[in-house]
């Protein structure tokens, strides 16, 4: 009976420490992505099933709540806007002239024709407010060594239940994720690539979007130049400077 | 009589010119008919159709719920009272929960609409003894258009994608359990019905519900939190559209009919001016003006009469006919979203034949009537000489 009681108290408290672990694991990973505020310009590759198109956007983002998007480039979609102020989300299309919220089913459109949905774009909490995590193994993904997380959500309102997510075990990076739907089918793949140190931290600059469902190639992220901690004047996200 | 005798007379001794005047007016006349007929016929199946297939004999609403703003569906959902859920024991009622979806037929993402339904419902013509089916997958009925668009049938397995009501995600595989044909293309357009229960328990809804169908033995009225929607609210669009119909048709056979009172007026000045002779004739023995306008007048209204006749001998059959075989749409049709079958029925009520056949006698008569006044002005002894007045 001794010897029960002692293997379940070993065991607890080597459940205890890996899944202390994979919350420290997930905390450092928080920290290199989540950023007090940030300024970035990135392409976004969008692979259809006859061909690809590249849009160029600006995005200024504070914390987790406030971003604001400005499409550079292609011409059609030059001067389109975006606002996110918590969970809300407006659109401004120079075409129309109008500025539009996005809700209810719109919300599940997706953006410019990509594998990311405007929901996918709003969820932007840290992993550690919504996800309880375990480390289920270790794996290498391109001679990087990483530790394989297993989350599953510890909030109601989050958008996917679980999520595996692999862990660059040097830099605290994901390399990769699969994203869960409550019954278990993979909704989405993101492979996070060509990590660089930026300001301190590392950072993956491209990230491939796959909509499992959907199926095709996938929507390609490049961060061509990001800077954290920026100041940013508060007049950028209001509903005024969409229109500017 | 003797107007009548003589009106009779002159019509046949015409000849060509009169059966010319018949033929036109007796056209105009089936033509009015059959129209009319058809707008009815139409009415009707849609009417019954929408009611057997998706409003029962009223619904009741959540509060939030709007059919027109899929925006609304995120909030339009509540537990059932013990008062509804008594109704729903007592098949006065079944709960409909509605919530959005997407389906992935064959690696392409269509927007579409869960509705679940009890699957041993009777009230809606839906055949939902389908779902019943104990598989272990979630079974789903869809219509002709849906299967169409999806390019899904029975059997097919497609994988659906919904929130739950905190906004987690989860998929599913559903499988096709049946394709049904159904006239009313709002049970159908982008529209999956799943048992109840499974959509209930997939969204975390437990016994709630977006509306309640009411059963034809049952009055609709504000219950609890539920709203009352009659069947004057919930067709409102459907009758507009058909008087708007109604409306257009009016401006058709107007035209025609128009043009059949023309050349009844045309005959009618020509026999007044050609016959004037016979005009002072008819005064110097001893009739008045009026019974002379009066003969022209009736001699005119004939017309109609003879149209009448000879629009039933060619009318009645084909208009039986069509009544019987029933007048073919077009497949688009019903992709207007409105609801309509594959052939429409004509129903040719007494009331409406009746109001033709006024609308054409008294029209003709009032088109003879007004040429055949000006004898009143004539002058008895030149109008003998046959000159021109």
């Amino acid at each position: 009976m001794k010897k029960l009681i002692l293997l379940l108290f070993t065991c607890f408290i080597v459940y205890q420490a890996n899944s202390q672990d994979a919350q420290t694991i997930l905390t450092k990973v928080d920290q290199n992505m989540s950023s007090t505020n940030r300024i970035s310009e990135s392409s976004m590759t969008i692979h259809g099933k006859r061909s690809s198109r590249t849009l160029t956007s600006k995005t200024w983002a504070v914390g987790t709540k406030k971003s604001y998007t400005e499409y550079l480039s292609p011409a059609s979609e030059q001067g389109t806007k975006m606002l996110k102020l918590e969970n809300q989300l407006w659109i401004f299309s120079p075409s129309t002239d109008r500025i539009i919220q996005i809700s209810g089913h719109l919300l599940r459109q997706s953006v410019m024709g990509s594998d990311l949905s405007y929901e996918d774009m709003m969820e932007d909490r840290k992993l550690t407010d919504i996800y309880t995590a375990k480390i289920s193994g270790e794996e290498k993904i391109e001679d990087r060594t990483c530790n394989v997380l297993e989350l599953t959500s510890k909030v109601a309102d989050v958008a996917y239940y679980s999520q595996k997510i692999w862990v660059d075990a040097e830099r605290f990076v994901p390399l990769k994720q699969e994203l869960y739907a409550k019954s278990g089918q993979q909704l989405k793949l993101v492979e996070l690539k060509d990590v660089k140190q930026i300001d301190g931290r590392w950072f993956p600059t491209t990230v491939i979007y796959k909509d499992i469902l959907k199926g095709g190639k996938g929507t390609e992220m490049k961060m061509m130049d990001i800077k954290f901690d920026q100041p940013i004047p508060d007049h950028v996200f209001s509903k005024a400077s969409l229109k500017q | 009589m003797l107007a009548i005798q003589l009106a009779i007379k002159n019509l046949l001794g015409a000849g060509l010119r009169t059966w010319l005047n018949v033929a036109v007016l007796s056209f105009a006349f089936v033509v009015i008919v059959f129209y009319n007929g058809m707008l009815d016929g139409w009415n009707r199946q849609a009417l019954k159709d929408t009611r057997e297939w998706e409003v029962g004999n009223g619904q009741l609403w959540h509060p939030a719920y709007d059919r027109y703003d899929p925006f609304s569906l995120q909030e339009a959902h509540a537990p059932l009272s013990g008062e509804v859920v008594s109704l729903v024991q007592r098949k006065q009622l079944t709960p409909v929960l509605i919530t959005q979806a997407s389906a992935y037929p064959k690696g392409r993402m269509i927007n579409i609409v869960l509705k679940g339904i009890d699957p041993d419902q009777q009230m809606l013509k839906l055949p939902t003894s389908l779902l019943k089916e104990d598989s272990g997958e979630i079974p789903a009925l869809i219509g002709k258009r849906m299967a169409q668009s999806a390019r899904l049938k029975t059997g097919d397995k497609v994988l659906v994608r919904w929130r739950d009501k905190n906004g987690t995600f989860d998929a599913r595989e559903i499988h096709i359990a049946g394709v049904f044909d159904a006239n009313v293309p709002s049970v159908d357009n982008g529209q999956f019905w799943i048992p109840l229960g499974n959509l209930q328990q997939m969204t975390g809804m437990e016994n709630e519900a977006t509306l309640l169908v009411a059963a034809n033995t049952h009055t609709v009225q504000k219950t609890g939190i539920w709203e009352a929607r009659d069947l004057d609210f919930l067709l409102k669009e459907f009758n507009e559209i058909m008087d708007s119909k109604k409306g257009s048709s009016k401006v058709i056979y107007f035209l025609l009919l128009a043009i059949a009172l023309l050349a009844i007026f045309d005959t009618q000045v020509l026999s007044v001016f050609r016959r004037q002779k016979e005009i002072g004739t008819y005064i110097a023995l001893g009739m008045t003006r009026a019974e002379v306008v009066r003969i022209f007048t009736v001699e005119g209204s004939a017309h109609s009469f003879l149209a009448l006749l000879l629009g039933a001998l060619y009318g009645i059959p084909f208009l039986a006919y069509l009544a019987k075989t029933g007048i073919p749409m077009p497949k688009s049709a019903g992709e207007a979203g409105i609801a309509i079958s594959d052939s429409i029925i004509p129903v040719y009520s007494a009331g409406m034949v009746v109001t033709t056949i006024l609308l054409v006698v008294i029209t003709a008569t009032v088109v003879s009537y007004f040429p055949a006044r000006r004898i009143s002005s004539m002058k008895p002894t030149e109008a003998l000489k046959g000159k021109i007045q």
